[in-house]
């Protein structure tokens, strides 16, 4: 049946993801145990969490942050072992990220775009392939756009993930006007009853201005041919950035109103706190993982698996 | 870049500059200040423990408090500290005898391993070699399309073997065909991989067993985070590194990934990739980066820009034309022109002293320059020859042509004449008087900045916003006169 299918690709994803964060997650629930239990919380031990919260990347802000909130439910009776420390902090970063704003947002009727940009070197190809393929697994048809018309050989790229994975794409030649693309893209989506269209942009820094507005126009162009498109604006952020992410998302989000992250190359050492500092400063959702190279390597974001991995023990923490 | 970290620095050095005596209790607070500065600009936790260990021991010699100005000193101590950090200077490539060098290039994916191979390639060309580009990443989709665009983009040859999917063989007949055929420096474009993925790892160390590459680089994003640290060393464990290129250095990172990657491989960093064309490709200078970062500007890699896009005849023309005053709105197109092939403005302008900062909040559209070169391309040869004879009629004449209003042509105009003006003074200083006049424009508060913005472009964003009542009633009068 249609739904077990379903059911059995949901709990593959999740199985993935698990597999991607095992490695780190074992080490962290072993090593976070032998400096936790048994031990009092003290001056100490929060000066030692505060060390892997910016070696996490969550940088000062953020990190004062939870460290003062942990020291006040410290000081006010509610935690005084280090067992509890864990649970205090899975509870606190779950509350920043609710279910309902990670979920992908679908058009009500028609189909469905996401707008998929990011600097350069962040992923977004591959991580459109990736969300293709997931998309497809819950029975959707998909098709991609390849607005990237500036990289070389970026077109080639997805067209080579596109027939990878089995979707439509739609593509110019190299240094075309991307939204033209973008616009055609949106006539055939909606000719052909497509469910979801995936925009691929050129990577481009945020410090750009003439790239951002071109990237304001690819938006503009989708907006006027599909009301209410795009659905959904993901902001692809290599896990291993450190603190310019927040700059990114800031200007993205100025330029193209950001709806959510998808966290890509979280299958390294890196782990990706820094979205807690964007969470912090710009209220922006984690929508999915990219845990590897293959289209299938993709998982929804679960604050629980990241609260442990990001407490997780590398080989050497430095 | 760097520009935040900057901006933390100065104020430090303000604050401790500005005190008669410094207490120890003074060093530590600054010394917190810059611990938090460069644990935000990305630089791993170890490494700034032990910069701000070190810097403080210093600083709180009795030496250094006793002298007379103790600020200065801690600020020479920071900036020595951050030079030796980043040092020691090294952006040189050797060359082996006989031919060809083979550079092999590695590191994350998404780092920019295929655009700087194409600028590494541009950079070798410009040093009078041939070099070869080896597409060597059969991992990537559509990786090898890459660098054979960018190959011909540069002019230069690129090795690939269609179909072929393990790149040791690829990268060894690339070296034959590159000695057979006077291609002096081989690149090889691996492909991106994580440090923890232990059979690609062990893939690179293979190639490298097979070509035997005289240098290998790290390609490293400048804007990565803690974890900089843990991939570099992975590399290098496996690879025993030569040097070090950070990409992506144009983006407004605070670059703490310079710090960490240094000072924990030891191996130098080489180049910077500054920007997505293909010539921004820099030669790194700790020292000059050091200056950057505590606000003293970068001069020395302006004029070394300046240099590679004039040439020499062409510059003493020029200076010549602005001695006797015959320089005209041509020349200055030209100028504007090569000028602008250095780079977008803003970041020529944020290398000059003390203007780092404050252009941080001053947008300098390009189009601004563009509208220059629109108004300048409606005039005629005669006005270009002679501007002041641009009157009213003119005037308008040429606002229909460029599609703008008369005042940006007469704005255009004056600064011009000013700019000329200024020029003509300016050739008749010795070059120690020009770097006074330099320095006193660097202390020159933002206004004043605006006010210059008249000189060439002459953009809304750089106009003084407001005009004195005196100011008004005299272009009162002169458009009354005009009339």
């Amino acid at each position: 049946m249609a739904f077990d299918f379903l059911k059995k690709a949901i709990s593959t994803g999740v199985d993935k993801l698990r597999g991607g964060l095992s490695r780190t997650r074992h080490a962290f629930l072993g090593s976070l145990k032998s400096i936790l239990s048994g031990r009092k919380l003290d001056e100490e031990l929060l000066e030692d969490l505060r060390k892997r919260l910016i070696l996490a990347d969550l940088g000062v802000a953020a990190t004062n942050s939870i460290t003062s909130d942990l020291r006040q439910a410290w000081h006010a009776g509610k935690i005084d072992s280090g067992d509890q420390v864990l649970e205090f902090l899975k509870s606190e970063m779950k509350s920043y990220w609710p279910q309902e704003s990670r979920t992908l947002h679908f058009a009500t009727a028609g189909p469905t775009v996401i707008l998929v940009t990011g600097i350069n070197g962040a992923g977004k190809t591959t991580s459109i392939a990736k969300l293709g393929q997931y998309l497809k697994a819950q029975n959707k048809t998909v098709m991609v756009a390849a607005c990237d018309t500036f990289r070389a050989a970026a077109v080639e790229q997805l067209t080579i993930w596109a027939s990878r994975i089995g979707v439509d794409i739609v593509k110019h030649q190299m240094g075309s006007d991307p939204a033209a693309v973008a616009y055609d893209a949106c006539e055939a989506v909606v000719a052909r009853h497509i469910d979801v269209l995936i925009v691929d942009t050129a990577g481009r820094l945020h410090t750009q201005d003439h790239l951002m507005r071109e990237l304001e126009k690819i938006r503009r162009v989708i907006h006027k041919k599909i009301p209410d498109a795009p659905h959904e604006v993901l902001l692809v952020l290599d896990a291993t950035t450190g603190q310019n992410a927040i700059r990114q998302a800031e200007e993205f989000k100025k330029a193209v109103q950001l709806t959510g992250i998808f966290l890509a190359k979280l299958d390294g050492t890196a782990k990706g706190g820094i979205v807690v500092a964007i969470r912090h400063q710009l209220d922006l959702p984690v929508k999915f993982i990219g845990i590897g190279e293959k289209p299938e390597d993709i998982a929804p974001f679960s604050p629980d698996d990241f609260v442990e991995a990001i407490f997780a023990q590398t080989e050497n923490p430095g | 870049m760097f520009d935040s970290l900057s901006e933390k620095f100065t104020l430090m050095v303000r604050n401790l500059s500005g005190r008669g005596r410094i207490t120890p209790a003074n060093v530590r607070q600054a010394m917190e200040d810059i611990r938090s500065a460069l644990l935000e600009a990305d630089v791993h936790y170890q490494v700034v423990e032990d910069f701000t260990q070190r810097v403080m021991e210093k600083a709180t010699g009795t030496q250094v408090l006793a002298s007379l100005e103790p600020g200065q000193q801690i600020v020479k101590i920071v900036f020595d500290e951050l030079v030796a950090l980043m040092g020691p200077v090294d952006s040189s490539i050797f060359f082996v005898d006989p031919p060809p060098t083979i550079i092999m290039m590695c590191g994350l994916q998404g780092s920019g391993k295929t655009t700087t191979c194409g600028k590494l390639a541009l950079y070798l060309k410009s040093k009078g070699k041939n070099p070869l580009l080896v597409a060597a990443d059969t991992q990537r989709p559509a990786a090898i399309d890459q660098l054979v665009t960018l190959g011909q983009q540069v002019d230069v040859p690129v090795y690939k073997q269609d179909g072929q999917a393990d790149p040791i063989p690829i990268c060894r007949n690339a070296v034959a065909f590159a000695r057979q055929n006077g291609r002096d420096v081989v690149i090889l474009d691996t492909a991106g991989r994580l440090h923890i993925d232990d059979a690609l790892m062990e893939q690179l160390s293979d190639i490298a067993g097979a070509t035997k590459p005289h240098q290998i680089f790290l390609v490293v994003d400048a804007m990565v985070g803690q974890d900089a640290v843990n991939s570099a060393r992975a590399f290098n464990q496996k690879l025993e590194l030569d040097g070090i290129i950070l990409t992506k250095f144009d983006s407004d990172t605070r670059g703490g990934a310079a710090l960490s990657v240094k000072a924990i491989t030891g191996k130098p960093i080489k180049f910077l990739g500054v920007g997505e064309k293909l010539q921004m490709l820099e030669e790194f200078h700790p020292d000059r980066i050091a200056q950057r970062i505590l606000g003293m500007g970068d001069i020395l890699t302006l004029v070394e820009k300046a240099q590679s896009q004039f040439d020499q005849a062409q510059t003493e023309k020029m200076q010549e034309k602005l001695a006797n005053a015959t320089f005209t709105l041509d020349d200055f197109l030209e100028q504007m022109r090569s000028m602008r092939k250095m780079g977008p403005m803003k970041q020529l302008l944020g290398m000059l002293p003390g203007l780092g900062s404050a252009l941080k909040d001053i947008q300098l559209p390009e189009e601004e320059l563009d509208r220059a070169e629109a108004i300048i391309q409606s005039m005629s040869r005669k006005e270009r020859e002679n501007p002041d004879i641009v009157d009213s009629s003119r005037r308008r004449r040429i606002a229909r042509g460029c599609g703008l209003q008369t005042e940006d042509v007469s704005r255009l105009v004056k600064g011009f004449s000013a700019a000329r003006d200024m020029a003509r003074k300016m050739s008749g200083l010795s070059m120690g008087s020009k770097m006074k006049m330099a320095q006193a424009m660097s202390t020159m508060s933002p206004e004043s900045l605006s006010a210059m913005g008249h000189l060439g472009s002459a953009g809304p964003a750089l106009r003084p916003s407001r005009l004195s009542p005196e100011q008004k009633r005299k272009m009162r009068d002169r458009r009354r006169r005009g009339r």
